[in-house]
């Protein structure tokens, strides 16, 4: 799509751009048509490396198996005769009710964690105590995010075994739901937990650069604490609040391992998608690598709406 | 806690009382008394209580840790208790576990403890061999995806067309999950139909068994790995190359450092921040690669010569049922993770980012 203007640097578009390296450098290179041909070869090549093993799997999950798979290049088109959507309604079958039970945590988990960090973030920087007792409850909190979840996994399971969570939940089981949506829950509620302290930095990053008259006029005006963020801080939070909404929602509809250890088997009727994908393809006849493909691009999509609809966001989420 | 009570009361009496005089008896009284017995809700009590005399535990406490300390407190009090029952709660009580002899399916035994699971794990060859693979992923890992991320950025950073389409290409992998790249990967390495080896056959190498080889396997992993984060430290280092001032290009320039010699002894210096930060993400990211590992074989025991302390600990618990053994194993990935976040959130500290 960009190899038109390989070997004429655009003036134009130079100054507009806002700031890189190369604008300054543009005087020293305008002259070397060679060097633009190397940078775009270059770029090209790494679009190409990044996005092999996706075009690879996209074209193989519409092949048959095995025929399909074996005869042609794995990152070729089907011809018309290996043609299939026979992977894909297996996939959305089987992945289908995966979809609808990640979709009942990570939504809930995902608005839950992004509010309470966003709490958590205000009542560290806009208020006012001392940063002497300030920076533990600070450094316990960042410390979070780094923990390996391997050193908490068996009091997790232990926790949530003693847990009467599944009693207290009663009126839903009455209802018709079936008990292992118990997982579910304590899903959510583990992903809430772990998912503070990311949402903490990502919203404190943000308050630190609030303009404080504004905050500071509203308190000298008698306005409480609480006031204070309803009126103004939450408000004003939006735009980090797209940023970090879409950074939790991915990482928590593609974690795997809290999925297994609290709802462990994929023929539960309560499984993450994740989970089924990761057993998908081994549990019929072998490896059916169509299929695999298949299923992986079902669990994906809700993950890569959101990142093509807000890469933007995403980046920022990211790169905080 | 007797005496804050018997305070609270007074205070009540006090402010029904001013509001009687007052010929006010509406919503302020109703709220002081609906309210203020409830220790735990500290932002009220300072609402209805300061004014009724300044002798409140509220005070005491706001005169101890600053203003607003209690009118804070419903802010991040909620928040940083969870976490701390979650994670340090959970580590403290995983640690205990791992003194006692837990395994199987009944309850642990508290009362008799010591450190016989560390010894095991010492003289276990396979937690060694763990232990080996998982500081070789993370470092192998870090310094590639670090050293890739730099060049592309450098790349996406030199006034390209379509800049923010090439971004977006290249830090999209991240928004997969590890179990889709697990199967992107697993097909990729195929032996008979995979790309790799495809590609690596028509310059006559091959075909190579990536994930039955086992001293391949570790290193196919770590490419993937680094195929689906490179991306991100390509973001970090875009941000910190973007915050350089002109001056440093120009001034580079005015001496007359060719292009490459700006970037190593100039640029790349200013980036030790941004380096810093997305390595310490990095090594987290690594840590977690089970995921990774558990999809590509869809069970707990990884190929061969790619078992990390995360799978081996893993497996232990949630296969063999060795309870007390795996948290063992987890509190020594823990110091692992811990000997790398510790010094890292001491010099934030010191730079004052914390």
């Amino acid at each position: 799509m960009s190899d038109e203007p390989l070997d004429e640097p655009d003036t134009t578009d130079a100054t507009d751009s806002t700031g890189g390296v190369a604008d300054r450098l543009r005087d020293d290179l305008a002259g070397l048509d060679g060097y633009r041909v190397a940078l775009y070869a270059a770029i090209l090549g790494m679009t190409v490396f990044f996005l092999t093993p996706i075009e690879s799997g996209l074209v193989t999950a519409f092949k048959t198996n095995p025929g399909g798979i074996s005869s042609t290049l794995p990152f070729a088109p089907p011809p018309p005769r290996f043609f299939t959507l026979e992977k894909w309604q297996t996939a959305i079958a089987a992945l289908g009710r995966g979809m609808v039970n990640s979709a009942l945590y990570a939504v809930p988990a995902t608005i839950i964690s992004a509010l309470l960090g966003s709490f958590a973030a205000y009542g560290l920087t806009q208020a006012d105590w001392r940063a002497r007792y300030k920076a533990p409850v600070l450094a316990l909190l960042v410390a979070g995010i780094f923990i390996p979840y391997q050193a908490v996994l068996v009091p997790l399971s232990q926790f949530w075994g003693a847990m009467p969570l599944q009693e207290l939940l009663t009126p839903l089981w009455v209802l018709g739901v079936p008990e292992a949506y118990t997982g579910l829950v304590e899903l959510t509620i583990t992903h809430v937990a772990y998912g503070i302290p990311i949402c903490m930095v990502l919203f404190r990053s943000y308050y630190r650069n609030v303009s404080e008259e504004m905050i500071e006029a509203a308190r000298l005006d008698g306005a409480t604490f609480r006031r204070v963020y309803r009126r103004i801080v939450f408000p004003i939070s939006t735009p980090m609040f797209a940023v970090v909404l879409i950074y939790q929602f991915t990482q928590i509809w593609n974690d795997l391992l809290f999925a297994l250890i609290l709802v462990s088997t994929e023929s539960s009727p309560a499984a993450p998608v994740v989970l089924i994908l990761a057993g998908l393809g081994e549990s019929m006849e072998g490896q059916d690598f169509a299929l695999r493909m298949a299923g992986a691009f079902v669990a994906a999509l809700p993950t890569l709406i959101v990142y093509i609809m807000f890469g933007e966001e995403f980046a920022e989420g990211v790169a905080t | 806690m007797r005496d804050f009570l018997s305070k609270t009361r007074t205070r009540l009496r006090r402010a029904v009382a001013a509001d009687a005089e007052s010929g006010d008896v509406g919503t302020d009284a109703a709220t002081a008394t609906d309210r203020e017995p409830d220790p735990d809700d500290g932002t009220v009590v300072t609402d209805g209580g300061t004014a009724a005399g300044g002798d409140g535990i509220v005070d005491r406490l706001n005169d101890r840790f600053g203003e607003d300390f209690t009118e804070s407190a419903p802010f991040w009090l909620p928040p940083f208790l969870l976490v701390g029952l979650f994670v340090y709660g959970a580590i403290a009580w995983n640690f205990v576990i791992s003194l006692t002899d837990y395994q199987g399916f009944i309850g642990p035994d508290y009362s008799d403890l010591d450190f016989e699971m560390y010894v095991r794990a010492i003289n276990d060859s396979a937690v060694i061999d763990a232990t080996v693979n998982t500081f070789l992923l993370v470092v192998a890992f870090t310094a590639v995806a670090l050293g890739f991320g730099l060049v592309l950025a450098i790349l996406i950073d030199r006034n390209i067309r379509f800049e923010n389409t090439f971004r977006t290409i290249y830090l999209l992998p991240m928004s997969l999950s590890f179990v889709v790249t697990a199967q992107f990967w697993l097909w990729m390495y195929n032996y008979n139909n995979g790309v790799v080896n495809i590609v690596l056959g028509t310059v006559g190498i091959g075909p190579i068994s990536w994930i039955g080889n086992s001293s391949l396997v570790l290193w196919a992993v770590v490419f993937a790995l680094v195929w689906q984060f490179s991306g991100y430290t390509m973001v970090v280092y875009l941000a910190g190359l973007r915050a350089i001032p002109t001056e440093h290009y120009e001034a580079a320039r005015v001496d007359g450092a060719s292009t490459l010699k700006m970037y190593w002894r100039v640029i790349i210096p200013q980036l030790k921040g941004s380096t810093i930060s997305a390595a310490i993400v990095l090594m987290v990211f690594a840590l977690k690669a089970f995921d990774f590992l558990y999809s590509l074989v869809s069970g707990y025991r990884p190929p061969n010569g790619a078992d990390i302390l995360a799978t081996k600990m893993v497996r232990e618990a949630y296969s063999t049922n060795n309870w007390a053994y795996a948290s063992a194993i987890a509190i020594i990935l823990f110091l692992m993770a811990l000997s790398i976040i510790g010094p890292y959130l001491y010099y934030e500290y010191k730079q004052g980012n914390l």
